[in-house]
């Protein structure tokens, strides 16, 4: 029997990149990948630490979206679901990918395949959950605030959306759970790791760290939003299925319902 | 600003508007230029959503609420004994773009009721769309309500502002116009739609020659028809939708079950249920002809002029058609995969091409989300089960119905439960 290894690397997406590359270039047998703050020894594994390396990043990257433009958006968003074990599934993916001669692997009759694709396609509703739930609060110094806390890590997913679109004005997102947030200062965006203490839900008590029309716009928008409803067709179960409660505490809207 | 003076008039101009059901903020493509404010992309988004579950992605106000016609089916008809009140121009524009900086929206919709002349309220919806793009940098939705009977060149300004224009034609039969609009003619509906039209073509044809040309109504127009107010038959109501998209171009026709506001008699009561399995099982036939392929023909005619309740629309020529039944899966082109009761778009394209690895049986289909407990009557794949040979359509419409769970008794549904 062959020896097999855990790779560790460090928990980034370049991270996990460079231990597929190592494993394709030392042609290692892989016993598992895992993340240096959760790594776990297999009894009969040897462990060896990854260093993340853009460069060889770079390449793995590239060798799957030659192969596939869908394959490597699903590799990055299932990655970012933070699902336990999901490397190793990857890995089993992407070496799929690579043996493949047809350039597309999108076998859906395949287990992997499909596992894959249905990671990346929560991850990728998630995101675009969060691109419609963000809740902007203008503080006094001109920011335009926002607390998020989605299943899935998708910051680096959604940066792109409000920088797009809110390109004239300053602005933070923070991920409460994750304890960090991306702030876009007129010119790029920045990752930033703050340790928020003071997390504004939408209380109804007001903070004195946000412009004073801002409670206005939020009641304005609340008021908005009740009248939107037609009391005859009303369906409480159709609204949580579309709007699922663990995102109301961050929803202006949701305000006394929270 | 004063808010509280504001918040009243939100309170009433939001009220009357949320009638329209239109609140697609998709369909256009405006980038951010010049660091300014906002973009709309092709999907748009739908920032929460209402009680009643349906998407809320623009701020959907009238400007006013004043209005010198009487059309029987609507709040703001002037016999109406409610509260009025108008934005100012500026207002509106604060409000769009205030909500818009916080992420609430996607951009504004802005109708209203007719006050003075239809040009006079033409003019006030164009100058807020103007100002937003011209002042303020507003790259984000803009949907204007077109007044009926506003003249052609109102109509040419403000598709250069707007990303979509829209006139309500509201009762899908002349006669059923003519009873509950008298102050409307045909024409007033119809002379818009066709500048517009006209007007978006000219546009397609000179952009092919010079990129930079202003562009106009980029998400095309759409209108709306009230379900259920003038007894029309679906028959009606689909061939009606069927010309405005082939003669107008239309992006979408919406259909809003009809909730009573008032009392007339020409009107169902104020109490009578919404019919809101009714307008689903039209949106389900709406797109039916958009996206699989079917004529309208097939699915509404004289010998069936109404949607059945039971079963949607799909299955229901499915069952009446079962000689293009089995479909072979493995076999068959897109065209025909489509048409299978359980099987979506979606479907067809994972099915074509898992299909080239293997071919498919009762498992992989599954897999790829078909749902096997109405699709099984009508195919066959690479497994020798096809025990419902002999059915008929009664009796597989009994199984079916037998072994579904909520989806089609779900009767206030007003989501598109469409045929995964
Ligand atoms: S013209 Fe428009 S706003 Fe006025 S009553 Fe008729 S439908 Fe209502």
């Amino acid at each position: 029997m062959n020896a097999t290894t855990t790779l560790v690397y460090d928990g980034s997406f370049n991270g996990f990149l460079t231990s597929v590359f190592v494993a394709f270039d030392e042609k290692i047998n892989v016993a598992d990948i895992q993340k240096n703050n959760q790594s776990q020894n297999g009894l009969f594994s040897e462990t060896e630490t990854v260093f993340t390396h853009v460069e060889k990043a770079k390449r793995v990257w590239n060798g799957i979206r030659n192969k596939s433009h869908n394959a490597i958006s699903n590799v990055y968003f299932a990655f970012l679901s933070e699902t336990e074990g999901v490397e190793m599934m990857l890995y089993t993916y992407i070496q799929k990918l690579m043996r493949t001669q047809n350039g597309k692997y999108l076998d859906y009759s395949d287990s992997t395949v499909l596992h894959i694709a249905q990671l990346a396609k929560k991850v990728g509703r998630e995101k675009h959950r969060m691109e419609a739930f963000v809740r902007f609060q203008l503080t006094k110094d001109e920011i335009y605030f926002a607390n998020i806390e989605p299943d899935f890590d998708v910051l680096p997913l959604i940066s792109k959306h409000f920088r797009d679109r809110y390109a004239d004005q300053k602005w933070l997102i923070y991920d409460v759970k994750r304890k960090y947030g991306i702030y876009y200062d007129l010119d790029h965006v920045e990752m930033v790791s703050l340790n928020l203490k003071d997390i504004h839900h939408n209380k109804t008590v007001k903070s004195d760290a946000f412009a004073p029309e801002e409670y206005e716009y939020q009641t304005l928008w609340n008021d908005y939003f009740k009248s939107t409803n037609i009391a005859s067709r009303i369906n409480p179960k159709l609204h949580t299925q579309h709007v699922p409660k663990r995102y109301w505490k961050y929803l202006s809207e949701k305000k006394e319902a929270v | 600003m004063n808010f509280d003076r504001i918040r009243e008039k939100l309170n009433i101009l939001a009220d009357a508007a949320k009638y329209d059901v239109s609140c697609a903020s998709s369909g256009s493509t405006r980038t951010n230029q010049n660091k300014g404010l906002g973009n709309a992309s092709k999907m748009g988004i739908c920032h929460t959503y209402t009680a009643d579950g349906r998407c809320v992605s623009l701020l959907k106000i009238l400007l006013t609420n004043h209005c010198i016609f009487d059309c029987a089916y609507c709040v703001t008809r002037k016999s109406n004994d409610v509260p009025r009140a108008a934005f100012k121009v500026q207002e509106v524009v604060d409000l769009t773009i205030n909500f818009y900086r916080r992420n609430y929206i996607e951009g504004l919709f802005l109708s209203s009721g007719i006050f003075k002349s239809p040009d006079h309220t033409m003019e006030r919806l164009v100058s807020v769309a103007k100002k937003l793009r011209e002042e303020e940098n507003f790259n984000g939705y803009i949907h204007l309500k077109s007044i009926p009977g506003a003249s052609d060149e109102l109509m040419y300004e403000a598709g250069l502002y707007a990303d979509r224009l829209s006139v309500n034609i509201e009762v899908p039969t002349i006669s059923g116009l003519k009873l509950l609009a008298p102050d409307k003619k045909h024409e007033d509906f119809t002379k818009p739609m066709e500048k517009v039209k006209n007007e978006i073509v000219r546009y397609q044809s000179e952009h092919k020659v010079i990129k930079n040309i202003p562009k106009y109504a980029p998400a095309g127009q759409s209108t709306q028809m009230i379900v259920g107010a003038s007894g029309e038959s679906d028959k009606d109501i689909m061939y009606s939708a069927t010309y405005y998209y082939k003669t107008y171009n239309m992006k979408r026709v919406y259909y809003s079950g009809y909730v009573p506001v008032t009392h007339d008699a020409r009107l169902p009561a104020i109490g009578s249920q919404v019919p809101m399995l009714r307008e689903n099982r039209l949106y389900q036939t709406d797109w039916l002809l958009r996206f699989y392929g079917f004529s309208v023909g097939e699915i509404l005619n004289n010998q069936h002029p109404n949607l059945d309740m039971d079963v949607d629309p799909k299955l229901s020529w499915a069952l009446r058609n079962l000689h293009h039944f089995p479909v072979n899966v493995n076999t068959a082109d897109k065209r025909l995969l489509a048409r299978i009761p359980g099987v979506g778009m979606q479907s067809v394209d994972k099915i074509v091409k898992a299909r080239k690895f293997r071919k498919l049986n009762w498992d992989h289909l599954k897999k790829i989300g078909v749902a096997l407990n109405r699709a099984q009557y009508f195919m066959v794949c690479e497994s020798r089960l096809w025990e419902r040979r002999d059915l008929d359509a009664d009796k597989i419409k009994g199984m079916i119905l037998q072994n579904s769970t909520g989806k089609f008794r779900n009767q206030y549904s007003t989501q598109l439960s469409l045929f995964n």
